[in-house]
């Protein structure tokens, strides 16, 4: 129990690696394994074609047979190596496959076919990178659309959200007024009843307002989040109030000095809600499942659920929009980790 | 750039600002401020709680509320009736009890594993490492990803021919089809949920971890306390507001629970892994006849007990933040 207890408590000096290091080690290692691995494997196999997806037991890297254009072959043949018969050793092109034999030229005299045996051929391979899974997203599939609607819906409700939620937040830390306990009250309130509970009356709200399958269906009744305005309070509780009464001497407006002075002071915390909500409402599946149902008003995540669930989707299209998808999130983690973490830490993720 | 579009626009609701400020004075203009996220919160958040009782006592799959038929607490009724609740074969509205059972398995197994694992990763991550901002993004980039998005990276890994299938047969055991074993399913609906949001319950213990004062631990040092002691007397004690704070949002966030599991088995095979935010969506918005009554009975079921979590949530906060 005792060594147990150091692992659990002590952390170690320089010196040689204790027994404990290797244990903390070994279990960093075997996070990175975890958690990397399986997205790292979805990476690779983006790259890959569909008969090497299908493969069983799947290769690491991304094999792909070779081809060759020949005269008088419309499309390009497939090349072999031929392992047994009169032809053993040499490399020829495949025109086409009829029962066990195969019909096959020599890539140097395109116009004699040849018979051989299916059983004694071996794809030529090397590795390449099967571009066309990310190519055939942009053309057969819409890609653009719902990249560009998961794109306005989160730029469009971020900034209404950092608008409408600062502007109450500087009413709620720096106005004294008869019914602030109540409004505080009232977004606790908020708080406690997440929009997943009251679904039901939420869809005949947006309804009667004409905003269902539209895009502002899915920005608008999240706009105001509970979360910003208390994360912008607390904030903005700490800028002296000695600045406003200054700026009042000055004869300035209360809209200039929300504007001019407590925005721009309060930018930290801004920031922290502006990575938030661009986070909530790229990733949003459920109101946008109920919200949206013609397909052209699909956000990604939708369409990604959607996709998946149509049998005869490959895997190819598939994995390389989830990589896509994956894509903007892990370049804003790259350069935004610390205030992602912070922010995270402070508010309780939502 | 982007200050200078928005300049313009702001300078020009001062006017109207303005006007309200001489209109109605500088305290009562805090209203005008609050104005446009209480609108919000009226339409989009308060009359949606007030709206979601009606639809919880009214029949018919009609949605506007006038052409729905009132019937008592016949929703409720209907949805709590049951000859024996350990066996949702017996209710009269057994895929709901399905889901009710599913969800309480999901978060004793789900909340159990998530503060075990984020506290012994947090430990671990709290030690003198090399890198540990790296190895602190490593445990926690996945909260990041879209729910969608964690449950196909699983789907691959765990597909017929899929990886894991594989590193199986290589060490000489047997395939596995993992999403037509309800069990299976099950097991793995509870891990990618762990593993998607593992990260954020570690960041708030790695916290509470960093501002346990350092000379407690020399204190500890002095009076010779053995290490297995000193986690039990002191780092578990003083860390224990912010494991209540963790568990608790662990519970309030796993009845929740639809996204990642739904777009990963779609809550089967059969219903063995439908929890009960699918079961209201399913019945209010994805069956033939949609059925709004019995889906807002189950949200307002759903909402008592969020409202009593979050209510102890909001206690423990606010007394681990006085004290």
């Amino acid at each position: 129990m005792g060594s147990a207890g150091r692992f659990l408590t002590r952390t170690r000096g320089r010196g040689r690696l204790h027994w404990t290091d290797w244990l903390t080690y070994g279990y960093l290692v075997l996070g990175i394994f975890l958690m990397f691995g399986p997205v790292i494997w979805l990476v690779f196999s983006s790259f890959k074609t569909d008969a090497e997806l299908d493969r069983f037991p799947p290769r690491f890297l991304p094999y792909a047979q070779q081809t060759v254009s020949l005269d008088g072959y419309d499309k390009p043949l497939p090349l072999f190596r031929v392992t047994g018969g009169d032809l053993e050793g040499e490399v020829v092109a495949q025109v086409r496959r009829i029962g066990l034999t195969a019909q096959v030229v020599r890539p140097d005299a395109p116009g004699e076919v040849i018979k051989i045996a299916r059983g004694e051929r071996v794809p030529v391979e090397r590795v390449r990178l099967a571009t066309e899974n990310y190519r055939d997203l942009f053309e057969r599939f819409d890609f653009m659309r719902y990249f560009w609607n998961s794109t306005f819906i989160t730029l469009v409700a971020t900034a209404i959200t950092l608008l409408v939620n600062s502007m109450a937040a500087f009413a709620l830390s720096k106005y004294q007024f008869r019914g602030r306990a109540v409004v505080m009250a009232l977004v606790i309130g908020v708080l406690m009843v997440p929009q997943s509970v009251v679904l039901v009356p939420l869809f005949m709200v947006t309804r009667e307002f004409g905003m269902l399958d539209s895009l502002w269906g899915v920005i608008i009744p999240g706009a105001a989040t509970p979360t910003g305005v208390f994360l912008l309070r607390q904030y903005m509780l700490t800028i002296p109030d000695e600045i406003l009464d200054a700026a009042r001497m000055d004869k300035a407006s209360e809209w200039k000095i929300f504007w001019r002075i407590i925005l721009p002071l309060s930018a930290p915390a801004i920031a922290v809600l502006a990575i938030l909500s661009i986070m909530w409402r790229w990733n949003d599946f459920l109101w946008p499942l109920i919200a949206l149902s013609r397909s052209e008003n699909y956000t990604l995540q939708l369409a990604l659920n959607s996709f998946q669930g149509e049998m005869h989707t490959q895997w190819s299209s598939l994995l390389a929009m989830t990589v896509l998808t994956l894509l903007p999130v892990a370049l804003v983690f790259a350069f935004l980790q610390k205030y992602i973490a912070t922010g995270i830490a402070s508010t309780g993720g939502k | 750039m982007l200050l200078r579009l928005i300049s313009p626009l702001m300078n020009l609701i001062d006017l109207p600002m303005q006007f309200l400020q001489r209109r109605f004075g500088i305290t009562r203009l805090a209203w005008v401020f609050l104005l446009p996220n209480l609108l919000l919160f009226g339409t989009f958040a308060f009359l949606p709680i007030l709206l979601n009782f009606a639809y919880a006592f009214t029949g018919t799959d009609k949605i506007l509320l006038m052409e729905r038929s009132f019937v008592g607490t016949e929703n409720f009724v209907q949805l709590l009736d049951c000859d024996n609740y350990l066996d949702p074969n017996t209710c009269v509205r057994d895929l709901f009890w399905r889901s009710v059972h599913n969800t309480a398995w999901f978060i004793v197994l789900q909340v159990g594993f998530m503060v075990g694992l984020s506290l012994l990763t947090a430990l671990v991550l709290n030690r003198k490492i090399r890198a540990r901002g790296f190895f602190r993004a490593v445990f926690f980039f996945p909260v990041l990803l879209s729910p969608v998005v964690v449950a196909l990276i699983w789907k691959w890994v765990l597909q017929r021919n899929g990886i894991l299938n594989a590193g199986l047969e290589a060490v000489g055991l047997e395939s596995v089809v993992w999403m037509l074993d309800r069990h299976w399913a099950f097991f793995w609906s509870v891990f990618l949920s762990v593993w998607a949001h593992m990260g954020f319950y570690t960041l708030i213990l790695l916290a509470g971890l960093q501002a346990i004062p350092r000379d407690v631990y020399e204190a500890a040092v002095m009076d010779a306390a053995n290490p297995w002691r000193t986690f039990r007397r002191i780092t578990l004690p003083l860390l224990m507001p912010t494991m209540l704070v963790v568990l608790v949002l662990a519970l309030i966030k796993g009845v929740q629970t639809f996204d990642e599991v739904y777009a990963f088995s779609g809550g089967g095979p059969g219903s063995a892994t439908t929890l009960i935010i699918q079961y209201i969506y399913e019945t209010g918005f994805a069956g033939a006849p949609r059925l709004f009554g019995p889906a807002a009975a189950a949200s307002l079921l759903l909402a008592l007990l969020l409202v009593v979590l979050t209510g102890v949530q909001l206690w423990i906060t606010r007394r681990s933040s006085n004290g």
